[in-house]
């Protein structure tokens, strides 16, 4: 176990980082680009998991685990964002029959 | 080592493939294939509470509400509306220039120690669950009534409103 362990995690940190930003960028990009509600959230579901990684690894690299813990509320927290945000989706579905948000640019007024 | 980098090329790829397909329910689908990724990724680091939370909580319980809600709305067609080639290219250029920005910042600082467990159970249920009850009680019962008062509000946003209907 303690080999596999140290077979598996030689890597280094910068490694993690950027793996993590482009992940990151790429949950920017989704939300710059898509005009689907739906999938909007989705690419911010992707940022915040990628952050996630990050301080795993980073908790990993400090051997410091209030880093697991942190991602432990970043999770509960995500959950309940996500079922709020559903419901507005379905409340503006209702409402206007499209999850397009160019409907929404009233909002602007 | 070389396990993560196959890991980490299948979680661009499929990240990617969430933000580029048409269809909004194989965007879900390739979304949780990435979480799946993602759960390899913590296994491969020992935070084993990370990634069963990740695993059940991620990829059972979130994805699965967005897959409900799409199908209440059934919007599972191709008929997304693009946006104009210029906002996306747009958009491609202030993504990219975040990363551009982390790319150069890791450029300019050169070393770079391994990551290397030292304590295995660091990422154990007992361990972290000693520091959550422990250090971190008042969060962890905090967090309780944010989830009390977001499943309030979503059930208030999500019923009709008699009046209007």
């Amino acid at each position: 176990m303690k080999t596999v362990n140290d077979a598996i995690q030689a890597i280094p940190l910068n490694q993690y980082i950027l793996l993590c930003s482009i992940i990151f960028s790429i949950g920017v990009i989704g939300v710059l680009i898509r005009r689907n509600a739906i999938v909007i959230f989705m690419s911010v579901e992707l940022m915040l998991n990628s952050v996630n990684l990050l301080l795993t690894a980073f908790s990993v690299y400090h051997g410091d685990a209030t880093g697991q813990v942190f991602v432990f509320f970043i999770m509960a927290l995500a959950a309940a964002e996500v079922a709020v945000g559903l419901a507005i989706i379905v409340m503006i579905y209702r409402n206007t029959n499209s999850i397009d948000i160019n409907v929404l640019n009233r909002l602007k007024w | 080592m070389s396990t993560f980098y196959f890991v980490a090329f299948l979680s661009i790829f499929f990240s990617i493939l969430v933000i580029t397909a048409k269809n909004p329910v194989h965007s879900i689908l390739y979304l949780i294939l990435t979480f799946a990724t993602f759960t390899i990724h913590y296994i491969l680091m020992n935070a084993q509470f990370v990634a069963i939370v990740n695993f059940i909580v991620y990829m059972g319980a979130i994805l699965v509400l967005f897959l409900y809600t799409l199908m209440l709305i059934n919007l599972n067609k191709d008929s997304e509306p693009q946006k104009s080639r210029f906002v996306k290219i747009i958009g491609f250029i202030a993504g990219g220039c975040f990363l551009v920005a982390v790319v150069a910042a890791l450029k300019a600082y050169k070393t770079s120690q391994l990551v290397i467990l030292n304590d295995p159970n660091l990422g154990l249920v007992k361990n972290l669950g000693k520091i959550l009850f422990n250090e971190y009680l008042l969060p962890f019962e905090v967090s309780s009534i944010l989830l009390l008062s977001a499943m309030v509000g979503a059930v208030l946003l999500a019923t009709k409103d008699p009046k209007t209907t």
